[in-house]
């Protein structure tokens, strides 16, 4: 029998190792194929959308760039893009922070349904995240006529925006903490509260240096969706450009005025965004696991302690 | 028990602040979207939801929607393995890369996508010579739907690839597996949870998406118009239980497709934890 063995694999021939590598690996044509694939179609459907962008900005020169970021329109739409994610932003910062409190320090009735309505914005149709605002405060919506009466603008106009914006970003901030809070657990917390710390307190001084890379995590993810929607916003904007047109739906006038280089202009503006926020999120969530490990080997440590404490 | 629950300060400021942001921004709208929908009578709701050019529109978002998210499942299982797996340069570039679809807007993809593959277009006038149509043609839809589906099926295999314990591979090569049959047997089992719950993720997405499609599509009714832009023709109509009616319709499709999500998501835990 041995011989047989032998026979194939020779004692001390590279063949066995060989054969190993074989058993539990692709042979190297298959991964080279299989990489190729892959990068062909990040070429086709990621690198290429993207290039086309930038190219689409330089195509009449810079030239255009720079005329473009003076016209009034398109600098109005900077500043749109940019209070409604100053209003969104934080307010769903906070919003994240109580929820992602509530639902991991503490068992109540209904919160399932809270995390399932938080995580609601995420699978519905953002067309359908502008819609259910109009039905509400449009002209001919539940509080429309006493709206119109009191003079009151909410839809096609900035109010209407914001919250559309808030709806869609909601559950980026919470939906980031809550895995991690649950994760950490609430020891320090306690003790900080056996020694005495108030609420606020165990907060800014515990809690949140503990969660500051989630959060800065899930705020990034937040910010680049809040400046980059389209859908939702463009139900409950009046799409007057210089106006109430943000980024996005000024892009969208451009292009519809074939105005490509300015469109572009803008776009790549926004591209430059996404891949800040790229880059931003993959360091954080590097670092975020460094912190996930180093916290899961401290509580290790410290169920391990008591057994060759001296007090026992 | 009662005092256990509350320990930490702070119960009533964060529930009472997020079941009050969550109602009057979620519920309340959510409300009246129901609301709205039955306002017009049931007649003119059925009406609606199956008028022939809304008809139309559920072939290309739930249709295409299909198409796209099987596609991604191919390519979103090989990068994923990839990423796993094997090392080469280039990878964390890749891996990187893969969110884009997250963080890129989705006005500046569908402009982007729409000048490469339209007519006199990079890619577009190499296949018009070919005599394929992809920008303002179904095509183009499919395109816009693989592009922003795609992420949901590598985050969803790529941890569940990587937990894969090596000895069950090594003991079915032992036992005289070929690498093919053990990708089959023993491999592919565990990852079929996730994969699924990727598959259906990207179709949701695909089903709800807007931003990236409209450019691109071209907007052709009866051919390429999606089942969100219908919901803006209701609205220039002032038509607001139409449009609350195609809302609806909508959300109750999205909620099946995250249901089964769910589920199998459920599945695949289980799976794990057996393993």
């Amino acid at each position: 029998m041995a011989s047989f063995i032998d026979f194939r694999n020779p004692p001390g021939s590279d063949r066995r190792a060989d054969t190993a590598v074989r058993a539990t690996a692709e042979p190297l044509w298959i991964r080279r194929i299989l990489i190729g694939s892959v990068l062909a179609f990040f070429i086709l459907f990621l690198f290429l959308p993207l290039t086309v962008v930038f190219q689409g900005a330089l195509a009449k020169g810079s030239g255009v760039i720079a005329n473009a970021f003076q016209d009034h329109d398109i600098l109005h739409s900077i500043q749109m893009t940019l209070v409604v994610a100053l209003i969104a932003v934080p307010a769903n910062t906070a919003f994240g922070i109580a929820a992602a409190w509530a639902i991991t320090r503490y068992r109540f009735m209904g919160r399932g349904l809270l995390l399932a309505l938080i995580d609601l914005p995420l699978w519905v149709s953002p067309v359908i995240g502008g819609l259910i605002y109009v039905l509400l405060y449009g002209r001919r919506g539940y509080f429309g006529p006493w709206l119109t009466a009191h003079d009151i603008k909410i839809i096609f106009a900035l109010p209407g925006m914001a919250m559309a914006t808030i709806f869609v970003t909601l559950p980026f901030v919470a939906r980031s903490l809550i895995p991690l809070m649950q994760a950490q657990g609430v020891e320090e917390e306690e003790a900080a509260l056996t020694l005495g710390a108030g609420g606020f307190q165990i907060l800014w001084r515990i809690t949140l240096p503990k969660i500051r890379w989630g959060l800065f995590y899930g705020v990034i993810l937040c910010n680049a969706r809040a400046m980059g929607e389209f859908g939702a916003v463009s139900v409950v904007s009046a799409k007057i450009s210089g106006r109430t047109n943000t980024m996005p739906l000024e892009i969208e006038r451009l292009y519809n005025d074939y105005l490509f280089p300015e469109a572009f202009a803008v776009a790549a503006a926004l591209a430059l965004l996404a891949l800040v926020t790229l880059v931003l999120k993959t360091l954080s969530e590097w670092e975020n696991a460094r912190q996930f490990e180093a916290s899961r080997r401290v509580s290790l440590e410290t169920t391990i302690e008591p057994l060759s404490s001296p007090l026992t | 028990m009662a005092s256990k629950r509350h320990v930490l300060p702070g119960f009533g400021i964060s529930m009472g602040w997020s079941v009050t942001w969550v109602s009057l921004l979620v519920l309340l709208p959510l409300a009246a979207l129901l609301g709205k929908s039955a306002s017009g009578g049931w007649g003119h709701f059925w009406e609606t939801i199956t008028d022939p050019e809304v008809v139309a529109s559920y072939r290309v978002s739930f249709g295409i929607s299909f198409l796209a998210a099987l596609i991604n499942g191919v390519f979103g299982f090989f990068a994923a393995w990839i990423f796993a797996r094997y090392e080469f340069p280039g990878r964390r570039l890749l891996e990187a890369a893969t969110d884009l679809p997250f963080a890129l807007p989705t006005a500046v993809a569908g402009i982007a996508l729409t000048a490469l593959y339209s007519p006199n277009e990079w890619i577009g006038k190499h296949l018009e010579s070919l005599g394929i149509k992809i920008a303002f043609a179904p095509a183009g839809v499919l395109i816009a739907m693989i592009f922003i589906g795609f992420p949901f099926v590598v985050r969803a295999l790529q941890p569940v690839i990587a937990d894969l314990p090596a000895d069950v591979e090594e003991a079915a090569a032992c036992l005289g597996a070929t690498r093919w049959e053990t990708i089959r047997r023993v491999v592919l089992p565990p990852l079929l949870p996730a994969l699924l719950t990727g598959v259906i993720m990207s179709y949701g997405r695909a089903v709800g998406e807007y931003g990236s499609i409209v450019f691109i599509s071209g907007n052709i009714p009866y051919k390429t118009e999606i089942t969100p832009l219908m919901i803006f023709q209701k609205l220039e109509q002032y038509d607001y239980p139409g449009a609350a009616a195609i809302g609806v319709t909508m959300l109750a499709a999205s909620l099946v497709i995250v249901a089964i999500g769910n589920r199998l998501q459920a599945w695949g835990n289980r799976f794990r934890k057996e393993a």
